[in-house]
This record gives structure tokens, sequence and C-alpha cells, in this order.
């Protein structure tokens, strides 16, 4: 029944908080090695099941499995082996960062000496050697996000919670981030990442459950989902408001699509199935004489996904974040 | 648009070094439940010397307690402010040290808020070591604001007939009792929404308990049902303990009755306590 070769496995796992079934039902089977994504909007149960995967938070129904380990039966077994990053997961804003890989260092049973080299070792490796003496609260968001990643990786677990690792920050940090994922996997850790963006989901995530109202609704690689929910939009800004109905008025023709107005007054976009048509669009609108500025061919947004998916929008409840 | 990331000056090569910061990990074995809670305990005295106003009400609090009680009220309770400083200061030093126990509350929901209560709860040490840790630090706290509240009676002219070894043994009564208390506030910490929440819970309970005691005058001064409520109160009996030390008057069975209500207080809410931390959500 068990699978060895998965770092993960649930059954019907489920989660109740009052009258709320936080997690009502998830089935995963995550392979290990390589990093596996959890798509889903806020409150939709992500971390909610990385808590209960992670030990913090005990299941109200059906199972699951972490490194072979029963997270009810044997959590001091799966804590050994795992690690977590998160929101939810974080440092001690009043210590040093140095301070808190220390700390962090002597949990985990090194010497004071020892604990002190790994904690220097970690911080240069982070590029943070410069700030190992200031304090956690002064670090920016993408600092922070880093320490932070490096306090999970004092001892270097089997397997990483990563959650919403990217979520507020700028690209630069963003890119960093990835980076160390990218790492991490490269010597062996299975990342289970959470996440609210599609692209972050592509970027890094060999396979991605995609999770709302507390249910998998969703499974399979990103090409998989995409190909599920077409193409993607166009997104195209006119150079003369004025001319925007008219060019609106040819696109649609074209792509046989249904063009959006948007509130930006040079903005318009469409919905496309044949993405390969869109550079004739684009051709036909310039014969035409009209000016555009800039357009984009993006991938499907979560929103996109979301309604694809389920036939709605995707309606954020923060109740989860806050249980 | 999709941002390729750039191995240029962007990262510089964070990856391969990361790379070689895990690969350099050993795996120690998980450090034990004494050395854990000392850790702990290493990080809220860190915390103190990185955030010294936290010590602002240790220190103040009962420099402000002493002085004012005996100067406004001295004179009016005892007609002397310096033999009501011989009554009055060994109930301000309980009163003091029972206030300070709501901040073990206090740092537990702070430390929830800020999600470092679940990086902690999510290391493979004894769970339990976080709240002992925390108790390890209150207990400078204590002693902290005994020193103050003893230095600055004694500046102003309290003499303890107990001497040092009565002062030292009240203050290990109220260590003994305060502790016991803790868990409580553990509790309020846990279940709580905010920080503030806790002090306001902390508050109502505190105040009463403190003023509407043997602190600040005798019960028998006081009319009767109050006087019958004083004379229930745990704070009256943990006072007089106290008190009886400093005054080398040692009362045997109220400090024996002290120690058995810290012990009973500890059977009843740190099971509590542990149940919630180890099921808090």
């Amino acid at each position: 029944m068990m699978r060895m070769d998965l770092a993960i496995e649930t059954h019907d796992l489920v989660k109740v908080f009052g009258e709320q079934r936080a997690v009502d039902g998830v089935d995963l089977a995550i392979p290990t090695g390589g990093v596996y994504g959890v798509l889903g909007p806020n409150g939709a149960g992500k971390t909610t099941t990385i808590k209960m995967l992670a030990t913090l938070l005990k299941p109200d129904g059906g199972t699951a499995t972490v490194l072979g380990h029963d997270v009810a039966r044997e959590p001091a077994a799966v804590r050994s082996r795992v690690a977590m990053t998160g929101q939810f997961a974080s440092l001690d804003e009043d210590l040093t960062g140095l301070e808190n890989l220390v700390l962090l260092g002597r949990l985990y049973g090194y010497s004071r000496v020892a604990a002190r080299g790994r904690a220097t070792e970690l911080l240069a490796a982070f590029g943070l050697a410069d700030a190992a003496k200031k304090q956690v609260k002064a670090y920016s968001g993408g600092m922070r996000r880093r320490i932070d990643i490096a306090g999970s990786i004092v001892v270097r677990p089997d397997l990483m919670f990563l959650d919403e690792p990217t979520t507020g920050l700028d690209p630069r940090s963003r890119n960093q981030v990835w980076e160390i994922v990218r790492g991490l996997v490269g010597s062996g850790t299975t990342v289970l990442l959470t996440t609210q963006y599609l692209e972050e989901a592509d970027q890094l995530a060999d396979r991605i459950a995609v999770i709302d109202h507390g249910r998998v609704i969703a499974e399979g690689t990103s090409g998989e989902l995409k190909a599920s929910v077409g193409s993607g939009a166009v997104h195209v800004r006119v150079a003369d408001p004025a001319e925007r109905e008219q060019v609106a008025g040819l696109l649609a023709e074209t792509l046989a699509a249904e063009p959006v107005l948007e509130s930006d007054r040079a903005a318009i976009s469409l919905r496309v199935d044949q993405p390969e048509r869109v550079a004739g669009a684009l051709q036909r609108v310039a014969e035409h004489g009209f000016r555009i500025t800039e357009y984009s061919l993006g991938q499907p947004s979560l929103d996109e996904v979301f309604l694809a998916l389920t036939g709605r929008p995707t309606d954020d409840t923060d109740e989860e974040e806050a249980a | 648009m999709s941002i390729q990331t750039t191995r240029s000056e962007d990262a510089p090569a964070l990856d391969a070094s990361v790379i070689a910061a895990l690969g350099s990990g050993e795996r120690p074995r998980p450090a034990h439940a004494l050395s854990s809670s000392l850790t702990f305990g290493w990080r809220a005295l860190l915390k103190i010397k990185h955030v010294p106003e936290q010590l602002f009400d240790v220190t103040m609090f009962p420099i402000l307690f002493t002085l004012m009680f005996t100067y406004v009220f001295g004179g009016a309770i005892s007609g002397s402010t310096g033999e009501y400083l011989q009554y009055a200061l060994p109930g301000i030093l309980t009163q003091t040290v029972v206030f300070i126990t709501m901040y073990t509350g206090l740092t537990i929901n702070t430390d929830i808020e800020k999600g470092v209560f679940d990086r902690f709860r999510s290391l493979p040490v004894w769970r339990a070591s976080l709240l002992v840790g925390a108790l390890l630090g209150d207990t400078l706290r204590y002693l902290l604001a005994s020193v103050m509240v003893l230095t600055v009676g004694i500046i102003i002219g309290y003499r303890p007939p107990g001497g040092v070894l009565g002062v030292v043994l009240a203050v290990l009564v109220l260590l003994v009792f305060c502790f016991s208390l803790s868990w409580l506030w553990l509790i309020v910490g846990l279940k709580a929404r905010t920080p503030n929440a806790v002090m306001g819970v902390s508050m109502m309970v505190l105040f009463p308990l403190t003023f509407v005691s043997s602190v600040f005058a005798p019960p028998e001064t006081m009319p009767d049902w109050l006087e019958a409520f004083v004379d229930v109160n745990p704070v009256t009996l943990l006072c007089e303990a106290a008190r009886g030390l400093m005054d080398d008057v040692p009362d045997g069975g109220d400090i024996t009755l002290v120690l058995i209500l810290s012990a009973a207080v500890t059977a009843v809410f740190a099971p509590i306590a542990l149940r919630l931390y180890n099921t808090k959500s």
C-alpha cells in the first residue's frame, strides 16, 4: 500500500476548523526528488495541509505518510527529517541573523563552536555575511526570506516545505529564492512549494496540484495544466485611446475572441486558444494604419486557470491563514 | 512576460555556494531535553539584551510602587511612612513579582503571532523545552524586580528583621509560587488572539488579586465581607508567608500551604498548557 518512492502520500486528508472544512479530502502522491508545487488562492487549504504534513496540526481524518512515517503515529521521526519555511515558520526578529542560526544549530545538536561555524558558513553562502550582526527585523524582504531558508537547512532536510516563499518579494529577490530552491533540489532535498503564482509553479515545479476549497481540483505537469486552460491572453495597448474600439473590433474579428476593454483607456485584452494567429491579427491592425505601443501574449494567470477548472473566478478568503 | 533567471550580477553564484553549504552540513543528534531548554533560556537572555525596553516594566514599576505607596499612603495608614514601609515592603515585593508573571503569557503569544512558535515546534527537540526555556528567562525578570524593590526599600529606610537569609527565603517562596502561576498565563497566552488580549485578561485577574489582599493593609481593618475574600485570596497567603520570613517570624504553616498550593496549581494547569501547546493550530 505504501510506496517507497513517494516522499509524501496522503489519503482523504481532512482538517476541520469549526464549521469550515479547511482541508476536505486531499489525496497527494508526491515523488521523492524535485519540486512539487501546490497552487491555490488564499484560504484554499495549502497552509493547513502543510501544517498537517509537518506535524504541527493533527489531521481530523484520513492518513498522511511523510518519508515513510505516519504523521499521527510517528511525529518525532517526521520532524527529524523535514524542515519548513514560510509565512508561518519564521525566525526571532529581535535576535540577529547569526544568533538565530546559532540557536537553531544548538537545538539541532551542534556544539557551541560547531553551531557558530555552521551559522557563519550559511550566512556567507546566502550572501548575508554583512548582516550577520543585525537584528532580523532590520532585514529587507529578500534577506528575510534567505535567512528563513538558511534556518531550515542548518541540518539538510530530506524534505523541505516552502510556504509561499516569494510572496511580496521584488523580482531580483524572487530570482535569488528560486536559485536557492534549485540548489536545494540539486543536493537531493525534495521540496514541497506552495504558491499563488502559476509562473512560479511553472518555473520550479515538476508537478503541480491545484487546490481549491480544501480539495485537489487538478494535478499534473505544468504543460498538462496549461493545456487544460487554453493558451492564455493577448494584451494590447494602442497609441491613441480614441482608436481603441476600432482596434478591438479588428482583433476580435481576426481572432474570433471576445475583447475585454480594461479600465486603462488604451488597453485591450483577449483570450486566445490559437496563439499562432496573434501575429497575423496584429499585422492586420498595422495595415489599417493603427499604432500599437505594446503587446504581449501572456501565460494564463491563476485566475484563468481557476476559471477554466472551476467555472468561476478565485474568491479569496483569508480565514485559513488566520487560523 | 516571463522573467528569465540571469546568473550575472543579480544572483552571484548563490546556487553553487548553497550547494556547498548544504554538503558540509553534518547531522548531529538533536539536543536533549535539558540542553534544548537551556538553549531556549539563552534565547530569552538574548532578547533582553536586544530589547532592554522590556525591562522597563520590571524596573520602573517596582520603584514607582515602592515610593508611591510608602509616601502617599504610608502616613495615612500607619501614622508614619517609616512604619508603613516596614509593613508594606514585603507586600510590594509580592505584588511586583506576581504582576510580572503575566509576561510569560505575553511572550508566548508574541511568538505565536510572529511565526517563531511554529518554527520551534517543527524542530526535532522536546517540545516543552520552549516553555521551560521561557520560564528560565522569566526567573531572571523576577529576580531583577525583587532586587529593584529591595534596593529602593533599603535606600528609603527598610530594614528586614529576618536578615539576608529571611529575604532570600522569601524571594524563593515567591519564585516557586510564580512558576506555578506562569502555567496559567501560558494557557492564556496560547488561547488569546493577540498580545493585547493577554494583557487585558491578565490585568483583570491580577489587579483585584493583588490589591484586595494583605499586600497594602492588614485585613483586620477591612469590612467583614472584604476580609472574608482577602483571607481566601492566595496572594494574601503568599504575602503573609513572605512577610513572615522577612520579619523574622516565619510561619511554617503559611509556607507549607504556599508550597502545596503551588504544586496543586502546577498539577492542574501544566498538563492543560502542555496539551494546548501540542495541539495549537
